[in-house]
């Protein structure tokens, strides 16, 4: 608690993200209507007070939409970074203690998947195994973890000949338990970190496939697809483009806000 | 430029140990090629070897199950995997790279005429990133935590946080719709087609590059050296724009190379909102009708562009920078 007393701002961001996450978990709760049920009778109404933010084409609440939107891009965009940081944390791991052939072989396989811009080969991957939530989320793993692969690799190099790793060795302690005691707990942190500092990027690359129509399907309120959804609209009802790209925006706002000063508590040399 | 020169003619002698030097960094980076291509090609084996039935079904016309195999041996799609890759490669060294499923058209032809498009896109982005956010980055650096200072880093982060398809699309609204000034969807390949991709693409990027540049001069404005000159009476001035500048363009040349890359590979999502017809449209569109030979040349673009862009960086950082070329700091 006095991580938050001392840092007002990390605690005013945090008290934000627990904002966003309870209007995620309580957004069927929240909805003023079903997300799901369209209503022929009132299709493509503009915001009135009745649909705060209008309907769409099948007549659908935007904002019940965008509000159970709220848990489905929160879910993958947290299921997403918290697998890659797992399989980046991994192989950095085992690249950067073990080194020799193991890394050689880990680190060329990862370069080539930094070798593209992320979104194409995610785009690719999606699109050959068809678009749904998890072939999103898996997409997007391929193409990521190969960052922290690097990350996790550079710091365990560093550590791997330190006195505390080489007195532990002397005394005969076993690499696993080198590892788990020793090692990860020393790179945990920048991968927290770095993994927070991402939420908002993932979020943003997971709208960019939904957008595409590689990711989510309808009907799920999924806001990129909600916005692609939009854009036939867009001359008559901007509304329904207008109202899920704030969204998007808003909440990937306030998770760099708060990833950004969670840098700042954790690691106060940056800046 | 001429900052650039001055390294150069001033590195003149180290010129036959950087020519080694580039021909190793290649040599390193040609099994990335090969291990791309090899990827792309395993993952479109086990995604769907029923490329000639999606081929007729893209046609709309439905055939008997003999004429689908024939066409399959024909391509030679019921050869083994490892077969048909070398194949493939084979023929891509010899400049033929197959025909789309779709159009029956020559890859390499169907490529090219979305090349330019995309070109064009890439230099106008660039230009229009370099303009917007290289006197912003710093402005903002030398009237650090000054009203200007916030004010641009506010920008920046809100360019930072909003999608740049929905940036796009705002841009769409407003511009195309709301004061008709512009078209919402090109119309060709002219500039007028081309102002609100390009701004939407230069929104997003200034935003990333304007903290960048920020945080690269600030650091250098902060070094030693600085104090020392000001400490002689050398004016702020000349500091800045003669050594700090110097010093930091190449951290900035460094990141825009890598930017021009992503760029050349045709903004997938940028192309397709605006219906702007380069590589990046033609692979979006190829990945929805599951035209693999489109597909994979794609993925050999982006492969080459990769490596090529890599070894330009690298070779820039090696010339440029005394100490990583001397070895100094090597370890």
């Amino acid at each position: 608690m006095t991580v938050f007393r001392e840092n007002r701002l990390f605690a005013f961001y945090t008290g934000l993200v627990v904002l966003i996450v309870l209007l995620a978990l309580f957004a069927p709760f929240l909805a003023p209507q079903d997300p799901m049920a369209s209503d022929m009778k009132s299709v493509l109404q503009t915001p009135s007070a009745q649909h705060i933010l209008g309907t769409d084409k099948l007549g659908r609440d935007i904002l019940s939409r965008i509000l159970c939107g709220t848990q489905i891009s929160l879910f993958m965009a947290l299921c997403l970074v918290a697998l890659i940081a797992v399989v980046g944390t991994l192989v950095g791991v085992l690249a950067g203690y073990f080194g020799g052939w193991l890394e050689t072989i880990l680190m060329r396989f990862a370069d080539m998947m930094l070798a593209f811009p992320g979104i194409v080969l995610a785009i690719a991957i999606a699109g050959i195994l068809g678009g749904s939530v998890i072939n999103t989320i898996l997409a997007l793993l391929v193409v990521s973890w190969a960052k922290y692969a690097r990350l996790v690799r550079s710091l365990v190099i560093r550590l791997r000949n330190q006195d505390f790793i080489l007195a532990a060795k002397i005394q005969g302690a076993r690499t696993r338990s080198i590892l788990w005691r020793h090692v990860l707990p020393n790179v945990l942190p920048m991968v927290v970190i770095t993994g927070a500092m991402d939420i908002g990027t993932m979020m943003m690359e997971i709208a960019g496939l939904s957008f595409l129509g590689f990711g989510a399907q309808p009907p799920t309120p999924e806001w990129g697809l909600m916005l692609n959804e939009g854009r036939q609209y867009i001359q008559t009802a901007p509304w329904l483009m207008i109202y899920p790209g704030l969204a998007i925006f808003i909440v990937v706002a306030i998770f760099n806000l708060w990833g950004d000063s969670l840098r700042d508590v954790l690691d106060p040399r940056q800046e | 430029m001429e900052i650039l020169y001055d390294y150069i003619s001033w590195n003149k002698q180290g010129d036959e140990e950087g020519m080694n030097y580039a021909v190793k960094r290649f040599i390193h980076l040609i099994p990335i090629i090969f291990g791309i291509t090899f990827l792309s090609f395993l993952l479109m084996y086990l995604a769907g070897s029923d490329a000639v039935t999606e081929m007729y079904t893209n046609r709309g016309v439905e055939v008997a199950q003999e004429i689908i195999d024939e066409k399959k041996a024909a391509l030679g799609l019921n050869l083994p995997f490892f077969q048909q890759y070398v194949n493939w490669l084979w023929g891509m060294l010899h400049g033929n790279m197959g025909v789309s499923y779709v159009t029956g058209e020559d890859v390499l032809t169907a490529f090219m005429k979305k090349l330019p498009a995309t070109l064009l896109l890439t230099g106008l982005s660039i230009s229009a990133t370099v303009l917007i956010s290289l006197p912003c980055g710093i402005l903002a650096a030398v009237r650090h935590d000054k009203a200007s200072d916030l004010l641009l880093r506010f920008g920046s982060f809100l360019g930072n946080a909003m999608p740049n398809f929905f940036v796009g699309m705002l841009l769409m609204e407003f511009l195309g719709i709301q004061l008709g000034i512009l078209p919402v969807i090109s119309s060709g390949i002219d500039i007028k087609s081309a102002i609100m991709p390009t701004l939407t693409l230069a929104i997003a990027m200034s935003a990333k590059y304007l903290r960048q540049v920020r945080s690269t001069i600030l650091e250098e404005l902060n070094k030693d050296y600085v104090l020392g000159a000001k400490a002689r009476g050398i004016s702020y001035q000349v500091i800045l724009w003669k050594n700090v500048m110097k010093a930091s363009m190449l951290t900035i040349m460094t990141l825009l190379a890598l930017s021009i890359g992503s760029l050349l590979g045709g903004t997938a999502i940028i192309e397709s909102i605006f219906m702007w017809d380069g590589v990046g449209k033609l692979a979006v569109d190829a990945i929805n009708m599951r035209d693999y030979p489109i597909i994979q040349a794609y993925v050999m673009w982006m492969a080459i562009i990769y490596v090529f862009v890599n070894l330009v960086a690298d070779l820039l950082y090696h010339h440029l920078d005394p100490r990583i070329r001397l070895g100094v700091n090597a370890k």
